[in-house]
């Protein structure tokens, strides 16, 4: 475990920079026609994504309700949202993945106006984002939206 | 009755999901319900429902009749000798607290407890409030490096006179057998009290509770093919009557003032207010449901369905078993090597195989095989050949998926 919370020696480029992925692979995947094409291309996601140094995985961050450990960061540059995150577990790395491509550099009033499960609900993965669902995906979207509201 | 027939006791496992049959492999997290217990606890509200105990009128007396009829039931089922033995409680974790908390006034400072070191939470968290209460010291028993309790250690740590030793019967997450009448007598002769966390015993094995010789026994209706919210707490007579009870208010009492409250005989002493009447109903129907598969020898079955499924998962690449012996009961325990729980877990759920992922309530038994979790698969007397090969090529999909 680490000792001092590592959010201060996170740069600005850190979140900036973090997501490498292209808004086509999310239609990509909205547009598979079996599970098997939909949760191949989610964890192809998952592998572009870059992976937390270990001083980042820290308790702090945990999301709760997740039963793989996933960690989030935010910070808000100018008047948009960024976050950073990961998790221990490769699907929800790729849920994660996709949430981020729609929400990443969002403004506030962009985030309020975001509704996750509409958006779930288009990529074809609605069952996934349910408070009863072990994948955090639910905590991550009350994080990402009161993190907009603050 | 046939293995079909059976299967149809079970309408749930008939349904269709997304046009797919559903593959039912998590029955340690909680059983299907045969008909006759549906019916049983249907009837009762549709024809007998009314409060129990100090009947006024004809239905009153009929539901305590009928109430206390599953007492009697249990009593004979468990081999307990008297019907005071049996409690009815909400389930395995009220039972233990109630024990827990019960005992707190003859635990001194320092007094010892034994925890099985496979225990379920449920067998955990209730000694360590205990202890914080009054100040004893909870200690795990180890395990070997097969999962199994540590005979040398366990008899060790009996030499340091614990006041209580609480063991799993079957582990939840391993389904490891305990050898329980060896390992009470050992900590009966070391002076110790015992109890005994049936839950995931009493569905796959015979329990005689005098042959045990524990002072406590408790499991959970809803593991059993009984209904939820329902459980009993087994204990000898002179045991169960020295507990200061948990809970207090109506049906507990002999009299009430506002100056003194004095307390009725057990069995109704620890059951304060209103019980889960029709669960209780449900859970006799449960018990007469068991009975009734005697002639189908579902035990053997379970115990060979079980070694196929041992055997076929052995059978796969880069998988982990963890603690699987050829005597464990109801689940086994794995991972596939380099992957995570909770994506197995998903993958399999899109094809419509319901198994358990997680750390199963035992993160002390998680932390000491070193994992964060693993995957359960877990049967029952409904569960089929089919189920299991439906499963393995499920499995042969989520690892070719995540390769």
């Amino acid at each position: 475990m680490n000792s001092a919370p590592p959010q201060t020696k996170l740069n600005d480029s850190d979140f900036q920079e973090f997501l490498q992925l292209q808004q086509h692979q999310a239609e990509s995947i909205a547009q598979a026609t079996n599970w098997q094409d939909k949760y191949r291309q989610l964890m192809q996601l998952s592998k572009q994504m870059t992976k937390f140094a270990p001083s980042l995985q820290h308790d702090d961050a945990l999301v709760q309700g997740c039963e793989s450990k996933a960690w989030v960061y935010h910070r808000k540059l100018g008047n948009k949202h960024y976050f950073i995150a990961d998790s221990e577990a490769r699907i929800v790395k790729g849920l994660i993945a996709l949430l981020l491509l729609a929400c990443q550099g969002k403004t506030t009033e962009e985030l309020q106006r975001f509704d996750a499960r509409d958006h779930f609900h288009y990529l074809g993965l609605e069952g996934q984002l349910s408070p009863s669902r072990a994948n955090g995906l639910y905590a991550l979207v009350n994080t990402i939206q009161a993190a907009a509201a603050c | 009755m046939t293995h079909a027939e059976l299967r149809n006791q079970f309408p749930i496992l008939n349904q269709q999901v997304d046009g797919h049959a559903l593959c039912y492999l998590d029955t340690a997290a909680t059983s299907q319900k045969p008909l006759v217990v549906t019916e049983a606890m249907r009837q009762f509200y549709l024809q007998t429902n009314a409060n129990v105990h100090r009947a006024a009128h004809r239905l009153s007396t009929e539901a305590t009749e009928q109430y206390e009829s599953v007492r009697s039931q249990l009593m004979h089922w468990l081999n307990a000798s008297r019907l005071e033995e049996i409690i009815f409680t909400h389930g395995t974790t009220e039972a233990i607290n109630m024990v827990a908390h019960g005992l707190t006034e003859h635990i001194n400072p320092n007094d010892l407890i034994l925890v099985d070191g496979s225990a379920h939470h449920a067998n955990i968290v209730p000694w360590q409030q205990l202890a914080k209460r009054t100040g004893a010291t909870v200690t795990a028993i180890p395990l070997t490096t097969d999962c199994r309790l540590d005979r040398d250690a366990f008899r060790q740590l009996l030499a340091e006179k614990p006041v209580l030793v609480a063991l799993s019967h079957v582990s939840n997450a391993l389904g490891i057998v305990n050898p329980v009448v060896e390992l009470t007598a050992e900590a009966k002769a070391a002076g110790a009290l015992t109890l005994i966390d049936g839950a995931q015993a009493v569905a796959h094995l015979n329990v005689d509770v005098q042959s045990i010789d524990c002072d406590f026994y408790v499991f959970s209706g809803h593991k059993m093919y009984g209904p939820t919210g329902v459980g009993v707490l087994y204990g000898k007579y002179h045991q169960l009557d020295r507990l200061q009870p948990m809970l207090t208010g109506g049906e507990m009492i002999k009299t009430v003032s506002f100056s003194r409250t004095t307390f009725g005989q057990l069995p109704n002493r620890l059951e304060a207010g209103t019980p889960a009447i029709a669960e209780v109903i449900g859970l006799g129907a449960a018990v007469r449901f068991m009975q009734s598969l005697i002639t189908l020898d579902i035990f053997a079955h379970e115990a060979t369905l079980l070694q196929y499924l041992q055997q076929q998962l052995q059978a796969l690449d880069d998988i982990h078993l963890y603690g699987a012996h050829p005597d464990n009961v109801g689940v086994v325990a794995f991972n596939l090597a380099d992957e995570h729980h909770q994506d197995v877990g998903i993958l399999l759920d899109q094809q419509h195989v319901a198994i358990r992922c997680g750390h199963h309530c035992a993160m002390p038994l998680m932390a000491s095989l070193d994992i964060p979790g693993c995957c359960r698969a877990s049967i029952g007397v409904y569960t089929t050949k089919q189920d299991i090969d439906r499963f393995i090529e499920a499995l042969h999909s989520v690892k070719e998926l995540l390769e």
